[in-house]
Formats: C-alpha cells, sequence, structure tokens
C-alpha cells in the first residue's frame, strides 16, 4: 500500500478544508482572501504532481503515471484560470442581485477538481465514482451559485438531476460489470476480459451503460441535452469553470476506462463512439446556426468539441489518445479566454449575453476584437490558430485506423460549424452599428484571455513539448 | 437462499442471482420512468434517484454475494454515503428553486429553451 501516490489530492482536500474555516473566520466575505490562497493551493498540488511518485498506491485504488500526470496538471491549470476567472465579476454582480463573491465558492472549485484529479488518477471502478460525485456535486452547487436568480437555480436544478441520473447510469453498468466481470479493478478487469470466452452479454450490457453516463457527464449526443441550458443559466464564471476543467476530466476518464479494462473490448465499444461522436458533431454544426445567446452559442460549440474528441477515441490507438490530450489542453485554452471576453461583456455593469451586443467591437474595443478572432478561428480549426493543429492530429490518428468517413464526416461538420463562428466575427467588424463600448475590463480577465490568445496563436510555432508530453502519456496506456 | 412455504415445510423455490438481478432491473425501470414520466413535481424526481441508487445496491449486494467477494459490498457503503450528500444537495437546490418560483412544479422549470 504505496499512500504515497494519492499526496497531491490529500493536501489539496486538506487545503480545501482550512480555506474553509479560515473562510468562516472573516470579517468581509472573504471572496478575495480565499481566492487567492486556492489559486495558491492549487499551485502547490501542481508541483505536488509534478514531484511526486509514480506507480500504483492503495492496493490498485489509484495510480499515478504520466497519463494521469498530464491530465491532473492540465486540469490545475484550467480550475486555477476558472477561479481567476470569477474574481471580478463575483465582486461586481449584476445590479439588484446578491453577490456571488462568497468564500465558499473557490473552495467549491477546489473541491471539483480533487474529485477530477481522482477521476484521472482513479484505477478501479470504486474510485472513480468517488471522484465523479466528488467533482459532480461541487458543480451541482457552482451552477445553482446566484441562489437569487431563477435562471440560476432552475440551471442547478436541470444539472442535478440529469447529473444524479448519468450516476445512477454510470453505477448501473459498474455494478454489472463487476457482477459479470468478477472485479473492479481497472487491470484485473483487463486481464479477465482479454479472453473473448469470458465476455458475456450481461457484460456488454454493463459497458453499453458506463459509456451512457460518461457521455452525461461529458456531453455528448444524445446525452447532451442539459447543456445548452446549464450553460445558459449558470452565473458566467461557473459555466467558464464547466466548460474546461470538467471536460478534461471526463474525457480523460473516457478514454482511461476505455483503453485500460475493456482494451480488449474496442470492437465493442467502437461502434459507440462512433455514432456518439458522429451525432454530437453534427448536432453541434447544426443547432449552435441559430443560437443569439453567446453562451448557448458556446455549449453547442463544445458538444461538438467533444464529438471530435471522440473521434480520436474511437481510433483507439496511442496516436488517438495523444490527439484526445493535445486537443484537450488547447481547448482549455481557447475556452478559458472566449468566456473571458464573454465575462467581460458588460455595459454600465450589467452582464451581456446576445451575440448582437458585439456589434461594432471591432471600433470600440479593437483588442477584445481581435482576441475573440482568435478564439473563434482557433475554435473553426482554421489554421495557423491551435484548434486547427488538434483536430489535424485527431483527424490522422482516424485516417491511420481507415477510418475515413469519421474524418471526412469530422471535416465536414468543421466547415459547417465555421459558419456560426465566423457570423459572430462579421458581426463585430462589418456590422454597421455604432458599437457602444463595454465598461472597463479588470485586469484578471484581460490577463487570462491574453495568455489565452498568445497560446492559441503561437501553438504553431512550438508545438514540441505538449506533443511530446501527450505522446509519453498516451503509450503509458497502451504498454 | 431456499424458501420454506408456511404450513406444509416444503422448500419450493429457489431464489437465485436471477430474482436479484430482475428486481434490481425492475427498480431501476421505475426510477428512470419516474424521472421522465412524471409531470408533477420535483420531489418525486429525487425518489427516482433514489431508487435507481437502490436498484444498484441492490445488484452489488447480490453479486457480491454470489462470487463471494466483499468488494460489492464495499461498494454499496459508499454509495449509501454519497446518495445521502446527493440527496442533500438536490433538496437544497430545490429550496431555492422554489424560493425563486414559488413552485416546484416541473412544467415551470421551462425558463430556458431551445
Amino acid at each position: 500500500m504505496n499512500w504515497t501516490i494519492a499526496i497531491p489530492e490529500i493536501v489539496l482536500a486538506c487545503c480545501g478544508m482550512a480555506i474553509l474555516i479560515l473562510g468562516v473566520f472573516q470579517k468581509d466575505d472573504g471572496f478575495k482572501l480565499c481566492s487567492m490562497l486556492v489559486i495558491a493551493a492549487l499551485g502547490v498540488a501542481g508541483v505536488l504532481v509534478v514531484a511526486g511518485a509514480q506507480g500504483p498506491g492503495y492496493h490498485g485504488m489509484v495510480v499515478a503515471d504520466s497519463f494521469s500526470t498530464f491530465c491532473r496538471i492540465t486540469i490545475l491549470v484550467a480550475s486555477g484560470l476558472g477561479v481567476l476567472l470569477s474574481m471580478d465579476y463575483n465582486q461586481h454582480p449584476d445590479a439588484g442581485h446578491q453577490k456571488l463573491g462568497r468564500f465558499e465558492y473557490p473552495v467549491l472549485i477546489l473541491f471539483a477538481t480533487v474529485g477530477m484529479m481522482i477521476m484521472v488518477s482513479a484505477s478501479n471502478l470504486m474510485t472513480l465514482y468517488m471522484g465523479v460525485e466528488l467533482q459532480s456535486l461541487s458543480i451541482y452547487v457552482l451552477a445553482a451559485f446566484a441562489r437569487d436568480t431563477t435562471r440560476s437555480s432552475e440551471a442547478g436544478l436541470k444539472y442535478f438531476v440529469l447529473g444524479a441520473l448519468a450516476s445512477g447510469l454510470l453505477l448501473y453498468g459498474i455494478s454489472l460489470v463487476y457482477g459479470f466481470a468478477g472485479a473492479t479493478g481497472f487491470s484485473e478487469l483487463a486481464r479477465g476480459l482479454a479472453d473473448p470466452a469470458s465476455v458475456s452479454t450481461g457484460l456488454i450490457v454493463g459497458l453499453v451503460f458506463v459509456v451512457a453516463g460518461l457521455s452525461f457527464k461529458s456531453a455528448a449526443v444524445p446525452f447532451h441535452m442539459w447543456t445548452p441550458d446549464v450553460y445558459e443559466g449558470a452565473p458566467t464564471p461557473v459555466t467558464a469553470f464547466m466548460a474546461t476543467a470538467p471536460k478534461v476530466a471526463a474525457l480523460a476518464l473516457f478514454v482511461r476506462v476505455l483503453i485500460g479494462p475493456f482494451g480488449h473490448l474496442i470492437g465493442e465499444w467502437r461502434q459507440l463512439i462512433v455514432l456518439i461522436s458522429i451525432g454530437s458533431m453534427l448536432l453541434s454544426a447544426f443547432a449552435a446556426i441559430g443560437q443569439m445567446n453567446i453562451k448557448r452559442l458556446l455549449a453547442y460549440s463544445s458538444i461538438g468539441h467533444v464529438g471530435y474528441l471522440m473521434i480520436g477515441l474511437a481510433a483507439g490507438t496511442a496516436v488517438g489518445v495523444r490527439g484526445v490530450l493535445i486537443y484537450l489542453v488547447t481547448y482549455v485554452f481557447m475556452s478559458a479566454g472566449i468566456f473571458a471576453c464573454v465575462i467581460a461583456m458588460r455595459r454600465k455593469g450589467r452582464s451581456l449575453e446576445s451575440i448582437n451586443d458585439l456589434a461594432g467591437l471591432g471600433k470600440s474595443d479593437p483588442a477584445m476584437a481581435l482576441a475573440l478572432v482568435v478564439f473563434l478561428f482557433s475554435l473553426a480549426g482554421i489554421p495557423p490558430f491551435s484548434g486547427f493543429w488538434a483536430k489535424y492530429f485527431i483527424f490522422i490518428a482516424a485516417v491511420d485506423q481507415g477510418m475515413w468517413i469519421l474524418a471526412v464526416l469530422g471535416m465536414a461538420a468543421s466547415g459547417i460549424s465555421a459558419y456560426y463562428y465566423i457570423r459572430v466575427i462579421r458581426l463585430m467588424y462589418f456590422d454597421t452599428a455604432a458599437g457602444v463600448a463595454f465598461d472597463v475590463r479588470p485586469m484578471s480577465l484581460s490577463v487570462v484571455a491574453g495568455a489565452g490568445a498568445i497560446f492559441t496563436t503561437f501553438f504553431f510555432l512550438f508545438p514540441a513539448p505538449l506533443v511530446s508530453a501527450a505522446e509519453a502519456a498516451a503509450k503509458v496506456l497502451f504498454l | 437462499m431456499t424458501i420454506i412455504i408456511p404450513g406444509t415445510g416444503a422448500t419450493d423455490m429457489e431464489i437465485g442471482l436471477g430474482h436479484f438481478l430482475a428486481v434490481s432491473a425492475m427498480l431501476l425501470v421505475l426510477g428512470i420512468f419516474g424521472i421522465f414520466l412524471n409531470r408533477k413535481n420535483v420531489i418525486i424526481i429525487l425518489m427516482g434517484v433514489e431508487l435507481i441508487l437502490l436498484a444498484v445496491n441492490l445488484n452489488l449486494v447480490a453479486f457480491s454475494q454470489a462470487l463471494g467477494d466483499l468488494s460489492g459490498q464495499v461498494f454499496a457503503l459508499f454509495i449509501l454515503t454519497v446518495a445521502a450528500a446527493e440527496a442533500a444537495i438536490g433538496l437544497a437546490i430545490v429550496v431555492i428553486h422554489f424560493r425563486n418560483r414559488g413552485s416546484i412544479e416541473i412544467d415551470d422549470v421551462k425558463l430556458m429553451k431551445g
């Protein structure tokens, strides 16, 4: 029993509890102090992850390998950006509404982060479930955090009901897998399922339930229906957080579960993943066209991106997993950046969400317009931005496996979806409406948007470190 | 497990794994229908969620008994704990929704569409 494997998670959870106690004893709301401390704790956890020991721990309950290290670092960065994005917005809520800046907010993000770290380093179905629940329960509360607005409480309610259903389906699948394979550990399952004769119908049913539960958590068609409503209703910084870190965790978990314990059943789950992938890409390409609310638009866009990520998973090779990991990192920076711009969309202290409010932004705020152009082009997959290269790494994996149709459909979907991204850009630069300038942006949003834009634009000059790290992480799963 | 029919002393029916799985599958279906078919109120949805988790627990315990492996029962205990936390959070969210809307009818949860 090697307990040092989980030190980053343990330290982070203890920091969370300490910050919670500290927050209670603050004279003011303690939001700023607690946010700073949470960012510091995330940094400490990051150092511990990098410096920590590798190998299995707790009798094979968790594992620290380069895959989990890669994902945990990505998650920590994404959560840090999430806290940073919330800092100003939560202290200046819309007129007439309660302040979101309460100290529980960063602490909940921290606990969600602990859950996500457990998800990506789980090597047993039991740890997997505990991680998923810790993450989900924290985010249910975050989605309903603006508790005096109906939209937020409705988003929280919808997310809770569908999320709880998803957990139930996931669990039912896990129970069937446990019953028909006789184990919950990933390595035992992989060993047990190596022999095709040991695979029963009950196990396949369980696998389908597990895939359904995980698709719910990663918002893939046909389990995507909560996404637009929750993205729209939740406070914008929460949406920004939900679009980044939990996506990474859910997709990384998907990859680890399907490639690891169920690696020998690739013939069975590949069909499911291909269907989910095609459905997600096409639905997002068409459904986003009519959206006027930018948060809803980004929700549909995120469904599409999950579809592209699934192509890499469907390939089921180290190249595919490498593509998924690269895509996730670039997606985190694109999303954080574009949400920084969305949070900055305020006039006279009121948040705006309609894409019509962006009209004339090219004249009134050229810097923000330029950043948005970078992010939108990158989301659409237009070279030389990072979104193009991420899709490239995914598509070559599919073509390697002879999955031409999937790759071609992916390209077609990204061509269609370019329409609604570019519509926003047209509105910013070529709409004649006189653009009234937005309120002055706080520094934190400019920093996140700037960092995201720099990463997205210049990724193609220095791709080597990320690509080699992703490659090393992907290889671990295929040993 | 055998059941002794009262009064006769005869063992007539063998209750095996299949029966437990059938009951738990029924509970699961009831839970899912409780979530999707009910048009009345949110509390029924919470009950549906609990039913699903109970189905899972029954499954795990039955499998654990059949396999002679304890990890299924440990898992069931974890699920019980998490279900309690989940119900607490769910009820809290229902309460703030009720404060905002003054009702917990499902048909009132429709501010956002599209």
